[in-house]
C-alpha cells in the first residue's frame, strides 16, 4: 500500500469489500445510487420475485426525469400510458422499499445528475453507480461515478455492492488557456474527436491540468459527463477548494465537526507523485475553437469554422463507410461549410449542459436578440431549482423576450422519451451529449455544441460561431 | 439465467462501427415495466422501411441470416445509453453471442448479466470470421464456451479469451445476487469499518 497510487486506485481500494480473483475482480461497495423511472422497474420486479429487500434504502435517491413532459404548466399525470405506468410503478417501488423519491411535482425534481450534486447527495470520495450512463458526471466532485444496467441496479439494491473489474487508468492533461467563447463543452468534444468514441473504453479517466483547475465545478461536470462518449467507464478530477465551496452550501452536506473531518479526508484525494497511469493524453486548448458535430457519433466533430470532412480521404473501410452513412443521414455534403448548415430547432437542456451557469451563458448571447423565425427554440432547465433560480435572476425573462420556450425540467429532447420529439428531417442545434441516429426522433438530425453555441444558432438560424455574434453586438 | 455451453447457429455479419444502444433499441420500446416484447424493437429503424414493410436488404431480414444465433459486430458495439433493453431484445430475438473487436463497457456487462456471450477477438481474426460468415453457405458456426473456441464449417478454429469469473458464471447460469449475498457478513463488516472511518456518509 506504500507505493504511489492514482486517485482511481485510492477510490477502489477504499471501497473493496473483498478481492474475488487474481484477474482484477473485486466486490465493490457503492456509497450512493440515483434511480430513475425507466431503467429501474425490472430491477424492483426482480427483488419482488425473489422476495429480497433493499440493503440500504437511504443510499438511493429516486428522481422522475426521463419520461415526464416539460410543458410550462406542470401536472402530476403523464400524458401517455407507458410513462404513466412507469411513474406509478416507480412510486409504488419507492414506497414499498423505503426509498426517498422526488416526484414530478417536487420542487427539487430535475435531471438526476443535476439534482444529486445540487442536493449534496454526492460528496468527494464516494463511489456512485446508477442506471444511467451519464453517472460519470459526479467525477467533477471527486466522486467516482459510473453507469450500470438494470440487472446491476437490482444487484446493487439487494447488496449495496457490485461485482466489479478494475479498469485501466488514463490521465488526460488539459493545458493552455481557453479563448473567449470557448467552453468546457468544447474541451470534451475536442478530446472525444481526438481519441474517438471508444478511445477510453476500458479506462477510468482522471482529468488534470491548468485548464481544469481554472474551470468552475459546473463546467467540470460537463467534461466528466461526456467522458462516457469516449467510452470511459468513469471520469473524475481531484477535488479542490472550488469543490469544497460548491459542496458546503448544499442541503445534505456534512455539518460542523463532521465537515471538518470530511474535508480533511478529501484533501488526501489526489494521485500520488509518481503514480503510474496505463495511458496518458494531453489536450492543448490554446488554438481550440467552438466545436460542432457533423455526424452521428460524438467523435464526428469539427471546429465550427471548418467544413464537412470528405469520406474519400479516409483509408479505413469501416470508418469510411461509417462517415458516408452519417453524411447521408445528416443530409450533408463533404466540403460544405459548417456555418452554412441551416437549423429548424434549438435545444438547450440535458445533464450535460442545463445548469445555472449554462443558462447564464445563453442569456448573455440572446439578450436583446430574437430567435430566427425559422427556428423553434426550447430551454429545459436541468432541475426545478435551476428553473426557479433562473427566474429569480431575470434570465427567464430574457429567454422569453428572445422567443425561446421556457419549460419545466426533465431529460426531454436529449433522448426524446417524453413528448419532446423531433420529426424526420428536423435539424437541431443541441446542448446535449449524443448525436446518434434517431436520438431526438426517428430521422431527426442533431448537432452537438455548447449552450452558447446553440443560442447563437437559434438567433442566426444556422450553425454560427458565437464569437462572431458577440463581435456584431 | 440461461447457461451457455456449446451453441451452433448462423452468424450474421453486422460490421458497422459505433452501433449505439439507441439504434439497437429505439426509445419507443423503453416504456414498459417488464422485459417482454423487446424482440420487436431490435434494430427497428434499420429493419423496417418507411412503408412499415420489413427492409429486405437488412442483414437479419435476409434468408441467409434470418434466425441468426450470433452477430459478428464492428468496433465499439453497444455504445451510448445504459439501457439493458438492448440486450434483452437481442436475447429474445435469439442472439446468444456477439463477436466483435470491442464492446462498450456497460453493454458488455449487461450481456454478461443476461447470459449473452460477448467475445472479443483481435481485428485480423474478426475480419477473417466476418469474411466467412458473409457467405450464407458458410455462415453456420459453433461457439464452444468450455473450450473457448469458435468453430467454422470448414473445420477451422478461432480461440478466444474470457475471464474465468465471467466464464463460470455463464457456464452455470449463476444468480449473481445469490452469490454475493453469501458474503453478507463480509459486506456488513466492511460497512462497520467504512462508516466509522467516514461518519458523514452514514
Amino acid at each position: 500500500m506504500n507505493s504511489p497510487r492514482t486517485l482511481y486506485q485510492k477510490h477502489i481500494d477504499s471501497h473493496t469489500v473483498c478481492t474475488l480473483d487474481d484477474q482484477g475482480h473485486v466486490l465493490l461497495y457503492i456509497d450512493r445510487q440515483v434511480a430513475n423511472e425507466y431503467t429501474s422497474p425490472q430491477a424492483f420486479s426482480g427483488l419482488r420475485e425473489a422476495g429480497r429487500t433493499v440493503w440500504r434504502p437511504s443510499a438511493t435517491l429516486a428522481v422522475v426525469d426521463h419520461v415526464n413532459p416539460t410543458a410550462a404548466n406542470r401536472i402530476a399525470e403523464m400524458p401517455d400510458a407507458g410513462g404513466a405506468l412507469q411513474v406509478s410503478y416507480f412510486e409504488e417501488n419507492c414506497r414499498d422499499f423505503g426509498i426517498e423519491l422526488f416526484d414530478v411535482l417536487d420542487k427539487r425534481q430535475g435531471i438526476e445528475h443535476v439534482v444529486a450534486p445540487e442536493q449534496g447527495f454526492i460528496l468527494p470520495g464516494m463511489v456512485v453507480a446508477a442506471g444511467d450512463s451519464h453517472t460519470t458526471t459526479y467525477g467533477a466532485l471527486g466522486a467516482f461515478g459510473f453507469g450500470i444496467g438494470t440487472s446491476e441496479i437490482e444487484h446493487l439494491l439487494a447488496t449495496q455492492t457490485l461485482v466489479y473489474k478494475r479498469l485501466k487508468t488514463l490521465r488526460v492533461t488539459v493545458t493552455g488557456e481557453l479563448g473567449m467563447g470557448v467552453t468546457s463543452k468544447d474541451v470534451i468534444m475536442a478530446l472525444i474527436e481526438k481519441i474517438g468514441a471508444s478511445g477510453a473504453t476500458g479506462y477510468a479517466i482522471e482529468f488534470t491540468g491548468p485548464v481544469i483547475w481554472a474551470l468552475s465545478v459546473e463546467a467540470r461536470m460537463t467534461i466528466c459527463n461526456m467522458a462516457v462518449e469516449a467510452g470511459a467507464r468513469g471520469a473524475f478530477m481531484a477535488p479542490d477548494e472550488k469543490v469544497y465551496a460548491y459542496v458546503k452550501s448544499r442541503p445534505r452536506a456534512p455539518q460542523g465537526e463532521q465537515w471538518q473531518a470530511a474535508e480533511a479526508k478529501w484533501r488526501e484525494l489526489f494521485s500520488d507523485e509518481g503514480a503510474v497511469f496505463d495511458s496518458e493524453v494531453t489536450v492543448d486548448v490554446n488554438a481550440l475553437e467552438p466545436m460542432v458535430t457533423w455526424g452521428t457519433s460524438p467523435d464526428q466533430a469539427a471546429p465550427v469554422s471548418s467544413t464537412v470532412p470528405d469520406p474519400a480521404m479516409i483509408d479505413d473501410l469501416i470508418l469510411r463507410q461509417g462517415m458516408q452513412r452519417a453524411l447521408t443521414y445528416m443530409g450533408l455534403e463533404a466540403g460544405m461549410r459548417l456555418s452554412d448548415v441551416q437549423i429548424s430547432h434549438a435545444f438547450i437542456g440535458s445533464c450535460t449542459n442545463a445548469r445555472i451557469e449554462d443558462l447564464r451563458d445563453v442569456a448573455r448571447v440572446v439578450k436583446g436578440k430574437k430567435v430566427a423565425p425559422t427556428v423553434r427554440a426550447m430551454i429545459v432547465p436541468g432541475s426545478t431549482l435551476v428553473r426557479a433560480q433562473a427566474e429569480e435572476e431575470g434570465l427567464a425573462r430574457i429567454f422569453l423576450d428572445a422567443g425561446f420556450e421556457w419549460r419545466q425540467s426533465g431529460c426531454s429532447m436529449c433522448l426524446a422519451m417524453n413528448d419532446d420529439v423531433l420529426a424526420a428531417g428536423d435539424r437541431c442545434a443541441s446542448s446535449t451529449n449524443r448525436n446518434f441516429e434517431g436520438r431526438q426522433g426517428a430521422g431527426a438530425r442533431t448537432h452537438l455544441m455548447s449552450p452558447a453555441m446553440v443560442a447563437a444558432a437559434a438567433i442566426r438560424g444556422c450553425l454560427t460561431d458565437v464569437r462572431l455574434l458577440a463581435e456584431e453586438a | 439465467m440461461q447457461p451457455f455451453d456449446i451453441v451452433t447457429g448462423k452468424a450474421a455479419p453486422f460490421l458497422a462501427s459505433n452501433v449505439d444502444t439507441d439504434v439497437i433499441m429505439p426509445k419507443q420500446f423503453l416504456k414498459g415495466i417488464d422485459r417482454s416484447g423487446l424482440d420487436k424493437g431490435v434494430f427497428f429503424d434499420l429493419s423496417f422501411l418507411k412503408s412499415g414493410e420489413p427492409d429486405p436488404e437488412f442483414v437479419l431480414n435476409r434468408p441467409q441470416w434470418s434466425g441468426a444465433s450470433f452477430l459478428v459486430t464492428g468496433p465499439n458495439f453497444g455504445c451510448g445509453s445504459s439501457r439493458e433493453h438492448a440486450v434483452w431484445g437481442l436475447k429474445q430475438l435469439g442472439i446468444r453471442a456477439l463477436i466483435g473487436t470491442s464492446f462498450a463497457g456497460i453493454f458488455y456487462d449487461n450481456c454478461q448479466r443476461n447470459g449473452v456471450l460477448a467475445i472479443q477477438l483481435p481485428e485480423r481474426e474478426l475480419q477473417a470470421l466476418g469474411h466467412v460468415v458473409s457467405d450464407g453457405a458458410t455462415a453456420t458456426i459453433s461457439v464452444d464456451l468450455p473450450n473457448q473456441q469458435i468453430r467454422m464449417s470448414d473445420g477451422s478454429v478461432i480461440d478466444f479469451a474470457m475471464d474465468d469469473l465471467r466464464k463460470q458464471s455463464l457456464l452455470l447460469g449463476l444468480d449473481a445476487i445469490g452469490s454475493t449475498l453469501q458474503r453478507a457478513a463480509q459486506i456488513r463488516d466492511f460497512e462497520t469499518r467504512h462508516y466509522a472511518a467516514n461518519p458523514w456518509l452514514g
